[in-house]
């Protein structure tokens, strides 16, 4: 903490009012609204609302295509974060080896960090088009029916995948990072104690990388909640049927679509939980990273 | 056989095994760009056939300047090139906004003490737990009440604010020294003065590490402009690529579309490349 301090009362205000005038407007009031309209309900022309307590709460937990979509929301995000997360380290742990061009491998590993999720699913779309893609006319061609626009399993398995190529650089850069920040006394002491590669691997450096993989899995589930929205609208809108919907994508179509304000609140404050508890787990660890 | 040269050859032979391993993996990620790029050198018949080639063709020209004036697809005419300044201008904007708003608001945190200091932090480091993702509606209404719906200022201001930008700025400022305001105190500057020689100037690594960072969550914005911007003279260019997309018709002018991905594509890709070592650091020390 700080012990010298400028004197003076309004000019720090001043300094935190545009911060906190749009964390006003555009966080708190609109999160305030979405718990408050959670406990109406309209009637379907808009003009009318009344007070329904956890009415919404009730229906959209019971709504049997709300619990599938959490279901699917739960797959997906497990695939995507263990997916990234996997590869991530794996090439990780091949770029920390003391090899030749090594920085030219980390530096084209790192710059699909630059690509906007909604971009990664069309670069995927370009692939697996059944039509016009390479990979989509070589299954079709091989005998395999391959459409994404038909079958749901497919869909989903290339919303995880284009939605995890996105993310692994990310993970590629901390596990580096994590990677180098081991000291290599420890990796020589292993080896000379005659541990093999593998060993050392799973015995020395995985665990004292295990913070950071705990970290990076909490931000891959966030990311693969929220932030795989664009790569859902732009590959498969959801379809076909329901069969890449997620809550996120549930919420969009119920408010913005289905104008069900109420459904689309309670929604909104069930995901609120659960960002908070997600956050919350994440700052928890962070602090007992620090004394680690 | 002796035992050094069997090491020396086990060596080798790990190395190659590393050296195809961060290749293959190099690849995955480099190959749908390259198909892209390829795809956008090819005339429409051509890629509409699915006779999707693996060389370039000699329709590069024509498909990135159809791109660049007129866009492409049946269903939407926004032209790239004023697509591509409005997420310049709406990345940069939010940039440097969320950097301005975070280091006063870090300052008045670290270096004053008034009531309700803790109040205003927390209050900051709470929108944290509140993705646009999770307040839709209610933000969309808001916004349709300030009359921000289809204008610059809707499309960038309620992205402005920043509990990560303001939380790396604090920690950066306890760093600072107790006796650098004491001098500055003695030497007769005020507070703002400290800001402007002192603070700025030892900010300005970290404020080239953020500003990497959220550029590319500027330039990646989706459904906040999707929600907020109907207007074509308005369209981001990664949400304009999308809609030129629609179902994924077999039929769509994909030359077009391919051209229009590369142009979405290059801006943050040469940022990142451009700034990587900035980047990295900016990065990990972030988000700790």
């Amino acid at each position: 903490m700080r012990k010298v301090h400028f004197k003076g009362v309004a000019l720090p205000y001043l300094l935190l009012l545009p911060q906190l005038i749009i964390t006003g407007l555009f966080f708190f009031w609109p999160a305030g609204m979405a718990i408050y309209q959670s406990f109406l309900r309209e009637d379907a022309f808009g003009l009318s609302s009344q007070f329904v307590a956890f009415e919404n709460y009730a229906d959209v937990l019971s709504d049997p295509t709300w619990l599938e979509s959490a279901a699917r929301t739960g797959l997906f995000s497990v695939s995507v974060a263990l997916l990234a997360l996997g590869v991530a380290l794996f090439l990780a742990v091949q770029a920390d080896k003391h090899i030749r061009g090594a920085d030219t491998y980390k530096t084209l590993l790192v710059w699909p960090y630059a690509v906007a999720p909604a971009l990664a699913a069309v670069l995927w779309l370009f692939m697996f088009h059944p039509n016009i893609g390479l990979f989509g006319r070589l299954l079709n061609g091989l005998g395999i029916p391959w459409d994404y626009r038909l079958n749901g399993g497919q869909a989903l398995t290339l919303v995880i995948l284009a939605s995890a190529w996105k993310q692994v650089s990310y993970n590629f850069i901390f596990f580096l990072a994590g990677l180098q920040s081991i000291p290599r006394s420890v990796l020589e002491a292993a080896a000379i104690d005659g541990a093999s590669p593998m060993r050392r691997f799973w015995t020395v450096v995985f665990p004292l990388l295990s913070p950071t993989a705990f970290f990076l899995l909490v931000v891959n589930l966030v990311y693969a909640f929220f932030d795989t929205f664009g790569v859902i609208h732009s590959l498969t809108q959801g379809g076909p049927g329901k069969s890449t919907e997620t809550l996120i994508y549930r919420v969009y179509t119920d408010g913005v679509m289905n104008l069900n304000l109420g459904s689309s609140a309670a929604q909104s404050v069930i995901l609120m939980i659960l960002v908070i508890v997600l956050t919350a787990v994440q700052f928890r660890y962070v602090e007992r990273k620090v004394h680690y | 056989m002796d035992l050094a040269e069997k090491t020396r050859r086990r060596q080798r032979r790990d190395a190659i095994i590393t050296h195809l391993c961060l290749i293959l993996g190099v690849l995955i990620f480099a190959f749908p760009i390259y198909l892209t790029v390829i795809g956008s050198t090819h005339d429409v018949n051509t890629i509409g056939r699915g006779d999707v080639p693996l060389l370039p063709g000699g329709e590069a020209v024509a498909n990135y300047a159809q791109a660049w004036e007129a866009g492409g697809g049946r269903y939407m005419g926004t032209p790239a090139g004023r697509m591509l300044a409005n997420s310049l201008v709406m990345a940069l904007l939010i940039a440097f906004g969320k950097i301005a708003i975070s280091l006063t608001s870090a300052y008045a945190v670290v270096f004053f003490r008034f009531p309700g200091r803790m109040v205003c932090f927390w209050l900051i480091f709470i929108t944290l737990m509140l993705p646009v993702e999770v307040r839709i509606i209610p933000t969309f209404q808001v916004m349709v009440d300030l009359q921000l719906i289809n204008t610059m200022t809707g499309l960038v201001v309620p992205l402005i604010a920043s509990a990560t930008a303001t939380l790396l700025f604090r920690q950066f400022f306890l760093t600072i020294p107790d006796e650098y305001v004491e001098a500055a105190k003695i030497d007769g500057a005020g507070p703002l003065r400290f800001f402007k020689d002192v603070v700025l100037p030892l900010s300005v690594t970290n404020i080239a590490a953020l500003f990497v960072i959220l550029f590319i969550y500027g330039w990646n914005q989706y459904l906040w402009p999707l929600l907020i911007v109907n207007d074509r003279s308005l369209e981001t260019i990664v949400v304009g690529l999308t809609k030129m997309i629609g179902g994924g018709d077999s039929q769509n002018e994909w030359n077009v579309i391919m051209a229009t991905a590369v142009y979405a594509l290059l801006p943050p890709v040469a940022v990142v490349l451009l700034m990587q070592r900035w980047f990295v650091k900016g990065l990990t020390e972030t988000e700790k």
